[in-house]
């Protein structure tokens, strides 16, 4: 039970597939600018990942090596394809928000990743919980980018007001800078040093290259 | 035209303003030689996919595609299956013209080569072409452009990234933290280029 476990909480902090692994930063960053689209976006990404595994995982004796990339993607864009279709149907405010996002997700390395790295060797239910560890980790990551450009760029979360702005008769200047994209290139950077100060095991070594004699930078 | 390809090599950059290609583009941009030879590779994609998914697109899913036939089918659900069948056949494509023309730079390339298909921006190419439903002339200059822009990106992050290596950082922000700001950064030089193409 314990490992069970562990493959839900591991990808949460330990190993997250985003601040760790650099998988799936493209999302990450783009659908970011309210709560709304980025919960949004957890939601179909942990959707995919953990059908996407669970199936991939089912069949993973019958597929053979050499095609088994093409195999793979054609699952995930099937599965992205029922994601969307899902979106469009219950919620095509927030589809038109997410725009091509959501198709992206067939490109989201986080999904062929572990449908190569722990799916293709491993029986259905850990490789459902691996997926749904990973979809958490994800999500994690975006809910608190998310929570800090929604709340400093508009002062609302989930559309709802926090701060009152300056526009509403409120105290609070919108800082427009976080609805930009550097803003998020920016916060994610941020948010990897708090980790890695924090679990200082995931730092990575001084890269300074030994020069050989005579060379110049 | 001009117009259009200065924005998708500068305002509307697919790393700076729509994130797309990130794994790649902090992967690979460590060494400004190797980020070239990507760049060059993701350009050539570029350029053949989005144009190719156009008449794709426009001849065999949209609807009204198949009206000649006199049936009325909408297989525009299709196209994201469509797209990257498309794309993984060129990069075929490229890796054996590769092979054969430039052996040094397909063995540079290496494993990223392959991995181009499931590069966002490729992909995030031919779905924006299908979204703002550009034309075939429209689609070429588009995906060049962006192509350019791609590149542009990844060899500037990989020539400073080759100097920051002599700087010194603070332990946590270290490689991915540094290069992450360091994008950031970037992305507001190429927000600043907007007024380049009139915007």
């Amino acid at each position: 039970m314990t490992s069970s476990l562990s493959h839900i909480t591991g990808p949460i902090l330990r190993d997250n597939p985003v601040t760790v692994q650099i998988l799936g930063i493209c999302s990450a960053l783009a659908v970011t600018t309210s709560m709304t689209t980025a919960a949004t976006m957890c939601v179909a990404l942990t959707g995919v990942l953990v059908a996407a595994s669970g199936v991939i995982s089912l069949i993973r004796r019958h597929i053979p090596g050499q095609i088994r990339l093409i195999l793979q993607i054609t699952i995930i864009a099937a599965l992205v394809i029922v994601a969307d279709l899902l979106l469009q149907a219950y919620a095509f405010a927030i589809s038109e928000r997410l725009s091509i996002f959501v198709s992206l997700i067939v490109t989201n390395c986080i999904v062929l990743g572990r449908a190569e790295a722990f799916a293709m060797s491993h029986p259905p239910f850990p490789s459902m919980l691996d997926a749904l560890g990973n979809g958490l980790g994800y999500s994690a990551v975006l809910l608190i980018v998310a929570f800090a450009r929604e709340l400093f760029g508009q002062g609302t979360l989930f559309g709802a007001t926090v701060f009152q702005t300056v526009t509403d008769g409120g105290w609070y200047e919108p800082w427009s800078f976080m609805l930009l994209a550097p803003s998020a290139f920016v916060l994610l950077g941020l948010l990897v040093w708090a980790i890695r100060a924090w679990q200082t095991a995931q730092a990575e070594p001084d890269p300074t290259p030994v020069r050989a004699e005579g060379e110049t930078p | 035209m001009t117009e259009l390809f200065l924005r998708a090599v500068f305002a509307d950059n697919l790393i700076l303003s729509f994130f797309l290609g990130v794994c790649t583009f902090l992967a690979v941009s460590k060494r400004v030689e190797t980020a070239v030879g990507l760049g060059l590779a993701i350009t050539a994609i570029l350029t053949v996919t989005v144009p190719v998914n156009q008449l794709i697109f426009t001849h065999l899913l949209k609807p009204g595609a198949w009206d000649w036939l006199g049936a009325d089918i909408d297989l525009t659900f299709l196209r994201l299956i469509a797209f990257i069948g498309v794309i993984a056949a060129m990069v075929q494509v490229l890796e054996m013209t590769l092979d054969r023309f430039v052996p040094r730079l397909y063995a540079a390339l290496g494993i990223y080569l392959p991995l181009i298909t499931v590069n966002c921006a490729i992909l995030g190419g031919s779905l924006f072409m299908a979204e703002r439903s550009y034309d075939f002339t429209e689609s070429i200059v588009f995906g060049f452009g962006s192509g350019v822009g791609w590149a542009l990106a990844i060899i500037a992050l990989a020539a400073i990234r080759e100097r920051l290596a002599y700087a010194d950082v603070p332990a946590g922000l270290r490689g991915l933290g540094i290069t992450f700001i360091v994008t950031g950064l970037m992305s507001m030089g190429f927000t600043a280029f907007g007024s380049i193409a009139g915007q």
